[in-house]
């Protein structure tokens, strides 16, 4: 789309190529028209911009009622490319590597037009594709009461209180929450705290089962409000919510939106790797905006800037049913891989499967390798009738997570890509190859974390069945006995939960 | 480096494999690579439809059904030469093809004409099928002039679209009653010359016919086509 300039300074889009018209990114700064308070505007375009910069595309609305809404001073128009000195900078996603960016002969401004590839499942961003923002008025938000009727653990109760203060305040926190302290329900009263002030809320997170599973769980706790999950396939992506769940993908669309940012799973992959979903979540943000961060294993930047004092930090070291955390036992079983080739499975392994499986008991097993899971799942048939194996790419990948959950699975043959969002009640867990890089310290511990997370069943056994013990398999269980230890002193434990 | 389709990194392992032979492909990943599938072995003699996970009863001699129905018909018989494709139109690569056309990721076109078999241009001239201007617009690119501009083959524009209608969201019959959706732009281009068409993805074969059906009326000897997919 190009634009040409009324003599009054108004930018005019155009669906054409002529020589006289200019691209968005070409234009200097224009000025801002003032809002015109007496314009009828579209609540349906106010509900689908506020907060956001979309693409001309991706709203549902004619060209011509957005440019009233523009000359009235309810829309803005920006540039998506922006150029210094040749080197490109995307404004949707952040993306300022020379490489991410592509350039083609665009056959809709006749000329050499440069765009981001890093965000281009969300629609081509170019030199001449405009971003439509909304300069109208907020949505009033309306507070909502909490209808959520359980109670905190001490642990829980202190993070939740120090929560509303940063949302009171609009403070930057940290909740180091252990695997299974009940991270969701600390939540509760801050958001509780931010709707009464009219203010609005994304809960963010690298990942899309989470947004799955926390999203009906705030909904209950919150029914007087529409909570929206946004992730890649939603379809949500017009609509206006005063409490979001969305993945840190999805905020790419948005910028300037929430007065409280809470970061679920920093550490967790793609977020802790991509410096432009970490864009994505800044710019989302208010200027004057709350933001906490929530994880079980902060890295090992993050622990330090705890330690140093450079932002402030909760840590809640106990579940909230008040028993310790599992504690992994390592276990060497020789070169299994080998084995495994050679269509076995270590002794060791068999022995511990065998006794879980008699005390009916359902299993997580985690594998390094996709290539793993089918050759290790031909064996354990043997052993066990309903065995399946999950990984990322799996297309029955949330079917079989419910089948587990249903125990309609018995053992259940994974990757890392459930070492955390999931919760089964009663469960033991095992690793075979721990001492892979792909099981990082974190990864471990949250694995580990999977086991004993019901009050019903608070024990479960974790084992890490390694040819070699590495740092992280060391480390993972250092700061395991660390948090129970930290528990057991603050008095955060049960007086009978000794193990 | 990056893998075009997918982003990650692709980091050269040292070792004297890599330093002594030649690298099939820089521009993608193992993993992208093994996810597309080559036509490979025995398959229709017209369009290089693979004959090796089809059943008997799609085959007709040398010839796949559709092609063998396409030369029964006394408009259509002979009107194409041949087709040329490297993959099967498999999930993966109609992912891929999404990223491309309708995401417009113009890059796509830079990997996919890594595998454009050079020995076709020869002593041909090349012409892309045309879009539609309102489809033009709406990508920004022609897909098929995109590979192209990767392979530095020149071509000639030599058909023009009469009217412009999603291929893909019309039904087979219809596509096939389609006569109309080409013009010849370039009348004294086709005289006399073997003509090689590019296009995307070969799927009923209605398009590229309908465009050697122009082409042969302008007088062009022989229209043989080349798409990635099939």
């Amino acid at each position: 789309m190009l634009f040409c300039i009324s003599p009054q300074n108004e930018l005019i889009p155009v669906l054409a190529a002529r020589p006289d018209l200019h691209r968005i990114t070409d234009l200097p700064l224009h000025p801002n028209i003032p809002l015109d308070t007496h314009f009828p505007y579209s609540k349906k375009l106010q509900t689908s911009l506020e907060g956001k910069k979309l693409l001309f595309e991706e709203i549902n609305v004619p060209l011509e009622e957005i440019q009233a809404h523009y000359l009235k001073g309810y829309c803005d128009y920006h540039p998506g490319i922006m150029k210094n000195n040749s080197k490109s900078i995307c404004l949707r996603c952040g993306n300022k590597r020379p490489d991410f960016f592509a350039s083609f002969s665009c056959a809709r401004c006749k000329r050499a037009c440069t765009y981001c590839r890093n965000c281009i499942m969300m629609g081509r961003i170019s030199e001449c594709t405009p971003l439509v923002s909304w300069t109208g008025p907020p949505t009033v938000i309306t507070p909502c009461p909490l209808e959520w009727q359980g109670t905190l653990s001490p642990g829980q109760q202190y993070a939740s209180s120090k929560i509303v203060e940063a949302v009171e305040q609009n403070c930057e926190m940290l909740v180091w929450a252990v695997c299974g302290a009940g991270k969701t329900e600390i939540l509760f009263k801050g958001i509780e705290k931010a709707l009464e002030l009219h203010k609005r809320v994304c809960i963010a997170t690298p990942r899309t089962d989470v947004v799955l599973e926390l999203a009906p769980r705030l909904q209950q706790a919150f029914p007087a409000v529409n909570v929206i999950p946004l992730y890649g396939d939603s379809g949500n992506k017009l609509k206006y919510s005063p409490l979001f769940i969305s993945t840190t993908h999805q905020l790419f669309r948005f910028e300037q939106a929430f007065d409280v940012i809470i970061l679920d799973e920093m550490d967790a992959f793609p977020y802790s790797a991509d410096e432009t979903l970490q864009h994505a979540v800044s710019k989302a943000r208010k200027q004057n905006s709350a933001m906490v961060y929530l994880t079980a294993t902060p890295s090992k930047s993050w622990q330090k800037k705890c330690q140093n004092n450079k932002i402030a930090y909760v840590k809640i070291p106990a579940r909230y049913h008040r028993y310790p955390l599992p504690v992994p036992r390592f276990v060497w079983c020789g070169n299994w891989e080998k084995l495994l080739n050679r269509g076995k499975l270590p002794e060791r392994l068999l022995v511990w499967l065998k006794e879980r499986l008699s005390k009916d008991k359902q299993i997580l097993l985690f594998l390094p390798k996709i290539a793993h899971l089918e050759k290790s799942k031909s064996i354990l048939k043997k052993l066990e009738s309903s065995v399946e194996t999950v990984h990322a790419a799996d297309p029955h990948r949330v079917e079989k997570v419910q089948k587990m959950r249903n125990k309609q699975i018995k053992l259940l043959i994974t990757t890392t890509i459930l070492e955390r969002g999931v919760t089964f009640p009663n469960i033991d867990v095992a690793v075979l190859g721990a001492e892979n890089d792909v099981f990082t310290d974190s990864a471990l511990i949250q694995i580990a974390g999977r086991a004993g997370r019901s009050d019903k069943n608070p024990y479960g056994d974790v084992a890490f069945f390694h040819h070699g013990k590495t740092w992280s398999i060391v480390e993972a269980g250092k700061q395991i006995e660390n948090s129970n230890k930290e528990a057991a002193q603050k008095g955060m434990l049960l007086p009978e939960a000794g193990e | 480096m990056h893998c075009t389709f997918c982003l990650t990194s692709l980091r050269q392992v040292l070792n004297w494999t890599n330093l002594l032979t030649k690298q099939k492909s820089h521009l993608l990943c193992e993993e992208c690579l093994s996810k597309l599938e080559f036509i490979k072995g025995e398959r229709c003699s017209i369009c290089s439809r693979s004959f090796a996970n089809i059943d008997s009863q799609y085959k007709r001699g040398s010839l796949c059904l559709d092609c063998y129905k396409w030369e029964q018909d006394p408009i259509w018989k002979g009107v194409l030469d041949g087709n040329t494709s490297i993959f099967v139109y498999n999930d993966f690569l109609k992912e891929i093809m999404a990223l491309f056309k309708y995401r417009g990721d113009h890059q796509v076109a830079g990997a996919l004409a890594d595998f454009f078999p050079e020995t076709l241009a020869k002593e041909r001239v090349i012409a892309p099928i045309p879009l539609s201007d309102e489809r033009l617009y709406e990508r920004g690119f022609n897909q098929a002039e995109a590979i192209l501009d990767y392979t530095h083959l020149g071509y000639k524009q030599l058909l023009s679209r009469v009217h412009g209608e999603k291929q893909s969201k019309i039904s087979r019959q219809e596509r096939l009653e389609n006569t109309s959706v080409f013009s010849a732009a370039n009348i004294e281009g086709c005289k006399a010359q073997h003509v090689l068409l590019i296009d995307d993805i070969y799927t009923t074969g209605a398009t590229v016919r309908q465009a050697a059906k122009v082409l042969k009326n302008a007088g062009a000897i022989t229209v043989v086509s080349f798409t990635v997919a099939r």
